[in-house]
């Protein structure tokens, strides 16, 4: 397990018992309540008294890790402000994309309303922000309103640039075979309908992933599977051709789970071009040209799954929030300690989520994670005490490699795998139960982290 | 690892199900105590509809498989691994105990003739 906490239990007292119990639980979670995306239960309020405090604090963004902030926050502390601010109503589950993307679910499966996650006592402020000021202490929204606050949670996401890639726009995806997972429930979808006159066809189908920081980079593979999936479904795959530009000279970024992907191409035949960088797209002509170590080079596709470089929103780029040097400063990520997403500089203000400098995991698991350490960071502060707990790069990847199987990839900033089932849910072996968990669980997992209660 | 909260799994098991978990709740409650008060009533397990019980347990096994299999969009051809056998045993075990104990309180409580 990630984070190891001694434990005030009176299990503990007898380990062995404990240990069994623990694992039976465990199992009977995996299977039954589907405890995987990280997916043991966090314990959330098994916590002490209430904390009395009449703190500000404020959380920009109300995606995954913010009202999932708030609902913890809201839960442990008494008398304290706390306010989010988004201007998006709509809340999107962004793990379902896939499964929308595969033609499994309709878009209404990732669409909810943010307003239905927002703990009791927590006031939304339905505008962008604008501005960060953390000097100042205050966050400045769409509207020129100045919101101040003693703590501050980031937990804005990213922004999909798909300007980046000359040619490229959001409105060609579903057209002309270009999909893009990432970019909606109906990008998904729209994806979707691409792929299956792809798979009914044939021909040249390109997969790949930028060269930024992204989410989920487990996503771009699972759908090459899918893909490959469908046509050996529809008795087409010989029909076509499915190539994986790599950004890098790897499949992925975790060494034993980058060669077990390139030996599953291997064995579904897809061909795998490294060190392939998308930097345009001709849709007329249906052409995708690369950035190569040996300069650029030129694909044709029938059906192109494009994922846009990714980078921190505008007005944490344009704050001092992000890395002044180093990785993740160029595109702007939030400058945190990777063990307790406190900002180095700005002890009072906190990343989490997508927008968060550390290695690895822009994904809910990692918010799962992420979440609970620092918000009690956070707490610990208000009571001028310090916080033991520490995240330690944990996330997970159900990889699909298949419709009906999956593997749990699980693993942490040092690329150790790290099993929530060791022994009994094998994490590079393709399961029907992973498939199982990825399907029916992970989204009342998500769900009830929203609300603080895993 | 934490200590684990079982009101958790309450939680995640409410936000799987939605509305069908309250049902399912009171089924198996129903079932449970109906259970309960025949076989107080008739201070035996009675035999015969306890073996039609089990014949429509075996079959409510492999019913809750097929649920499974259809819900999931997966075929017997995706188990995989030995924890997957584990599964499609406890999917199985969980819809044959359920279907038997509907099954003998439904034949022991509605149609007392087959007694």
């Amino acid at each position: 397990m990630p984070v190891h906490v001694p434990s005030s239990s009176p299990d503990t007292a007898s380990n062995g018992l404990a240990l069994r119990r623990r694992d039976l639980v465990r199992l009977l979670g995996g299977l039954g309540a589907g405890a995987a995306f990280g997916l043991l239960p966090h314990p959330a309020s098994a916590t002490p008294a209430r904390v009395k405090t009449s703190a500000k604090i404020v959380i920009a963004g109300a995606g995954a890790a913010g009202l999932a902030a708030a609902s913890r926050l809201a839960d442990r502390l008494d008398g304290a402000t706390i306010t989010l601010i988004d201007e998006r109503r709509p809340h999107y589950y962004q793990p379902g994309f896939t499964l929308i993307a595969a033609g499994l679910k309709p878009p209404s499966y990732s669409i909810s309303t943010t307003k239905d996650y927002v703990a009791r006592g927590v006031d939304l402020i339905e505008e962008r922000v604008a501005e960060f000021d953390p000097d100042g202490k205050k966050v400045v929204t769409s509207t020129g309103r100045a919101v101040p606050y003693d703590y501050l949670i980031v937990a804005t996401g990213l922004v999909l640039d798909y300007a980046a890639i000359a040619g490229m726009d959001t409105a060609l995806i579903g057209k002309d075979g270009i999909g893009s997972v990432y970019a909606g429930p109906d990008a998904a979808h729209a994806t979707y309908l691409e792929m299956a006159r792809f798979v009914e066809k044939g021909g040249v189908g390109l997969f790949g992933r930028p060269a930024t920081e992204m989410k989920c980079a487990g996503a771009p593979l699972k759908y090459t599977f899918i893909t490959d999936d469908l046509l050996r479904k529809q008795n087409t795959r010989a029909k076509a051709e499915l190539i994986y530009t790599a950004q890098n000279k790897v499949l992925f970024s975790v060494p034993i789970v980058s060669e077990k992907v390139r030996m599953l191409y291997a064995d579904r035949g897809v061909k795998v071009n490294y060190e392939h960088i998308l930097t345009a797209i001709d849709p007329g002509r249906k052409i995708a040209t690369y950035k190569t170590p040996t300069g650029s080079a030129e694909l044709k596709y029938d059906f192109i799954a494009v994922v846009p470089p990714m980078r921190a929103p505008e007005p944490v780029r344009n704050s001092p929030l992000k890395w002044q040097e180093g990785p993740f400063a160029a595109d702007g990520w939030m400058e945190v300690d990777r063990a307790t997403l406190r900002h180095r500089r700005y002890p009072n203000v906190f990343g989490v989520g997508d927008v968060a400098g550390v290695p690895k995991g822009k994904t809910a698991a990692s918010v799962k994670w992420q979440v609970p350490v620092a918000v009690d960071h956070l707490i610990a502060s208000i009571e001028g005490k310090t916080s033991k707990e520490v995240y330690n790069g944990y996330t997970s990847c159900p990889l699909i490699t298949r419709i009906g199987r999956a593997m749990l990839v699980e693993f942490d900033y040092n690329d150790n795998l790290v099993p929530s089932f060791p022994g009994i849910i094998a994490p590079l072996e393709e399961l029907w139960v992973t498939w199982v968990m990825k399907e029916t669980a992970l989204r009342p997992t998500y769900i009830a982290m929203l609300r603080g209660n895993a | 690892m934490k200590e684990l909260d079982p009101m958790v799994f309450v939680a995640v098991l409410q936000e799987m199900l939605g509305a069908w978990f309250w049902l399912i709740v009171a089924i198996a409650v129903i079932g449970l105590v109906g259970l309960i008060a025949v076989i107080i009533r008739d201070r035996r397990i009675v035999h015969r509809p306890l073996v039609y019980a089990e014949i429509a347990g075996v079959i409510g096994g492999f019913a809750a498989i097929f649920i499974m299999q259809a819900v999931t969009h997966s075929t017997m051809a995706d188990i995989g691994g030995p924890i997957d056998w584990v599964l499609g045993l406890v999917v199985w075990a969980v819809g044959a105990v359920g279907t038997t104990v509907l099954a003998y309180l439904i034949l022991r409580a509605a149609v007392r003739r087959l007694a």
